[in-house]
């Protein structure tokens, strides 16, 4: 049978990196805490496990086994029930103190633990000295000295864990408490019933005294047995005057700190690089100009500079040659008019459109990536905390939306490190109102034919920095109206988060990172939208006409067409109620690039897709005012994202209700805001007042209502939910 | 004298912590507990949160939460 090893440790001490290190599996690394939220499993090289099958699962980083967040949780049921042969612990060597807190806690599970004394190559840098065979023999357990990024002792370690695992015996620890506390563990031992084995009846113990919520549910005991621990625990808490989580965390600190008093040497208290980064970017003065100029930077690089050079360049060399090749290939071979107008303009058009993106997010993930491997994407949490919070929200929140930006799918994932269940729900609701990477060239496209329809306008550069700044608005003002509804209501999330050392962000990390959220992409345009893109040209090329079916001369007699004018109607207080644009939104549902595709095909744009003015000259005749096309950029802009976005949201709010709940808000907020701003702005600019202007003027009120309510549950005391309270 | 009120630049012995058991148990559980010492480092640029040094390594705490904790 294989060996089971679980792999647990702090959040950020450098465990995916060694998960990777040992199987070899590309996952996702990042350097902010808690990156990881499920369990991942890999079977370590088998160079390395010379000969044994030996299986890792990659525990949540978890700073202790209290039960009060979900990754806390999700670990010591791992380890509790699932039976690991043996724990690798991961200890950040340069942060030991905070490290061995988890430790201590781990060799009470009566599961054999070996210890990962990570980041040992830093040790010597920072001056810090331990003993590791005193630590050792002081804890019970071997210590392996290794460098996760250097890839150094890992042989060791595999070999450490493999001979544990093999001995099977545990080394249950000697006495951590205080003697009044020990005795008090071994009286709830005895209580304890025979259902729960030897070795781990020390950890039940003591979560018994603590009242642990889980393990009071989980273990039935018997009133006796449960009104003798209750006394034992008043009594110690009375001694101590303070309740028994915090005399146990205490007195667990205290253990540690007379360990390592003999076993560490700290370092001289100097300012490290990473201090002296620190004290400038997060400086009071110079913060906030530090970001924003970062931000520009990145988004101006990756969005006009560089990233359009490498866009035009796959749009008009790339694809354009590709799409004459294959024109003439089909021509040579003799193949029909319908499968050549299929591939050259239905497949490669429209997929060219897309992939010709590729370029332009890669570069923007690329900056994302680098920003949070050397750590300053948590700074951006610790700078942005301030204004997020005056909107119900942590800093917590910024990393999702900022993502986002790229992608709302690894968008969407990064929500997980937020700890309370209705910001996260919220994050993950409102997170797609940022405009992805893929709604640029829709953005691009609308600019166009906004400026077209709006003559003073000479250009359209102002639309797409007003769409990132409207996608803010949106988050902003759906956060305080759903913060003010009961099931959002609660008090703001204690905002308690670690701020990792600086390093230079690795290259193999950053290009991992890139290629993950990437490949999500690729994968996504290679299988759905080439899908969507065969469909939609079967839809707009097919129809009935002349007495029957077959293919169409005029795309107003497609399928497209009938489908689109049926629902058609329901758009016509937006200003855009021709089958057209209809058709062209329903296709952003199965992926947001593929409005501009559809629309291109619609049209039937040749060449060059993506080239604005091209393609708006080609469907501005759809809208009838430029508030029209702004309107549908706006709905476009904050409906529902694209289905793999849908699925990522789905997984992230593990609860049907709220998923639904997600999808209704949205469209619905979506339809409201485009529908109050294209008739109020269609009245302002000297339309006539009609009843959709009323209408406008009502849904208007509304939201302005909804938003400036006062807040019905501001003096509530309970902290909101946490999703392991009800898991 | 809470954790909130701490200047920048002090360093403050931690003496109680208050609040409900599972904020409670978050800083205590990142080593912020009874006589740990704090070293409070700065200030995010709006004001809000804190970054503190606790036991060697840096941690950011809003004011309002740092309320819960008495330090002298």
């Amino acid at each position: 049978m294989a060996i089971k090893i679980a792999l647990a440790g702090n959040p950020n001490c450098g465990k995916t990196t060694m998960f990777n290190a040992l199987t070899g599996a590309n996952q996702y690394v990042g350097n902010w805490p808690g990156v990881t939220v499920e369990k991942k499993e890999g079977k370590v090289k088998s160079k390395k496990a010379k000969g044994e099958e030996v299986v890792v699962t990659d525990l949540p980083g978890i700073y202790s086994l209290s039960p009060y967040t979900l990754e806390e949780v999700v670990s010591r049921d791992y380890v509790l029930n699932e039976n690991p042969d043996v724990i690798v612990d991961l200890v950040d060597a340069t942060n030991i103190e905070r490290n061995l807190y988890l430790t201590t806690q781990l060799i009470e599970t009566g599961v054999p633990v070996v210890i990962a004394l990570n980041m040992a190559d830093l040790i010597e840098k920072r001056g810090i000295k331990i003993d590791t065979k005193r630590l050792s023999m002081l804890l019970g357990c071997t210590i392996v000295e290794t460098s996760a990024l250097k890839q150094t002792g890992l042989q060791e370690l595999i070999d450490e864990a493999v001979k544990v695992a093999k001995k099977k015996e545990t080394r249950l620890p000697g006495e951590i408490f205080s003697k009044e506390m020990e005795a008090a563990v071994e009286d709830v031992k005895g209580l304890l019933p025979d259902s729960i084995t030897e070795e781990k009846k020390r950890w039940y113990a003591v979560k018994f005294l603590e009242n642990d919520s889980k393990v009071v549910e989980a273990v039935k005991l018997s009133d006796v047995a449960r009104s003798t621990v209750a006394d034992l625990r008043t009594k110690i808490e009375k001694n101590h005057d303070d309740d028994m989580e915090s005399i146990v965390t205490d007195e667990r600190y205290k253990y540690i700190q007379k360990i390592i008093t003999t076993t560490v040497q700290k370092g001289k208290e100097k300012l490290t690089a990473s201090d002296k980064i620190d004290r400038i970017v997060t400086n009071r003065i110079l913060g906030i100009p530090i970001f924003i100029l970062i931000m520009w930077a990145v988004y101006y690089v990756s969005v006009t500079t560089v990233g359009t050079f490498v866009t035009d360049w796959t749009n008009d060399v790339f694809v354009v040659t590709i799409q004459n090749a294959a024109g003439g290939f089909l021509e040579r071979i003799g193949t029909g008019v319908v499968v050549q107008g299929l591939v050259v303009d239905g497949i490669i058009g429209g997929l060219g459109a897309v992939l010709g993106f590729v370029p332009q997010m890669a570069i923007l993930f690329l900056f994302l990536s680098i920003l949070e491997d050397c750590g300053y994407m948590v700074r951006i949490a610790f700078v942005m905390d301030r204004v997020f919070r005056h909107f119900g929200l942590s800093g917590k929140s910024f990393i999702p939306l900022l993502i986002s930006s790229g992608c709302g799918i690894p968008g969407i994932m990064a929500s997980k490190t937020i700890e309370q269940d209705n910001d996260r729900r919220l994050t993950i609701m409102t997170a797609t109102f940022i405009p992805c990477g893929a709604k640029l060239p829709v953005i691009a496209l609308m600019g166009g034919v906004i400026a077209g329809e709006a003559a003073g306008y000479a250009e359209s550069s102002f639309i797409a920095p007003l769409m990132y700044f409207i996608g803010i608005v949106a988050v902003l003002v759906s956060a305080i109206i759903l913060k003010k509804t009961k099931p959002f209501s609660g008090k703001p999330a204690p905002f308690v988060m670690e701020l990792p050392q600086y390093h230079f962000p690795q290259v193999k990390t950053v290009l991992l990172h890139v290629w993950e959220r990437l490949k999500g992409f690729i994968i996504k345009a290679g299988t759905i939208l080439f899908l969507a893109c065969v469909v939609m040209w079967f839809l707009s090329s097919y129809g009935f006409a002349e007495g029957g079916f077959g293919l169409v001369e005029d795309s107003a007699d497609s399928l497209l067409a009938a489908i689109g004018g049926v629902i058609a109607p329901i758009f016509a207080p937006l200003g855009f109620g021709s089958w057209e644009p209809v058709a062209a939104s329903l296709s952003g549902f199965t992926a947001k690039e593929a409005i501009v595709s559809t629309m291109g095909t619609l049209a039937s744009v040749q060449g060059d897709v993506e080239d604005a003015v091209n393609v708006a000259s080609g469907v501005g005749a759809w809208f009838p005012t430029a508030m029209a096309a702004f309107s549908f950029l706006l709905f476009n802009l904050l409906d529902s994202p694209c289905l793999a976005a849908i699925a990522t949201m789905a997984q992230q709010m593990q609860s049907r209700k709220w998923f639904w709940f997600a999808i209704l808000f949205q469209n619905v907020f979506a339809y409201v805001v485009a529908l109050c701003v294209y008739q109020i702005g269609s009245f302002a600019v000297g339309g006539g007042f009609t009843a959709g202007t009323a209408a406008g003027f009502l849904l208007a009120i509304i939201l302005l209502v909804l938003l400036f309510r006062p807040d019905p549950y501001k003096n509530q005391k309970v902290y909101a939910k946490r999703s392991v309270q009800n898991v | 004298m809470t954790l909130g009120d701490a200047e920048v630049g002090s360093t403050v012995v931690v003496t109680k912590i208050e609040g409900d058991s599972a904020y409670k148990r978050r800083i205590m559980d990142m080593g912020i507990t009874k006589g740990s010492e704090l070293y409070i480092r700065k200030v995010a640029p709006l004001g809000d949160p804190v970054e503190i040094t606790v036991r060697g390594y840096e941690l950011s705490v809003r004011k309002n939460d740092a309320q819960c904790v008495q330090v002298k």
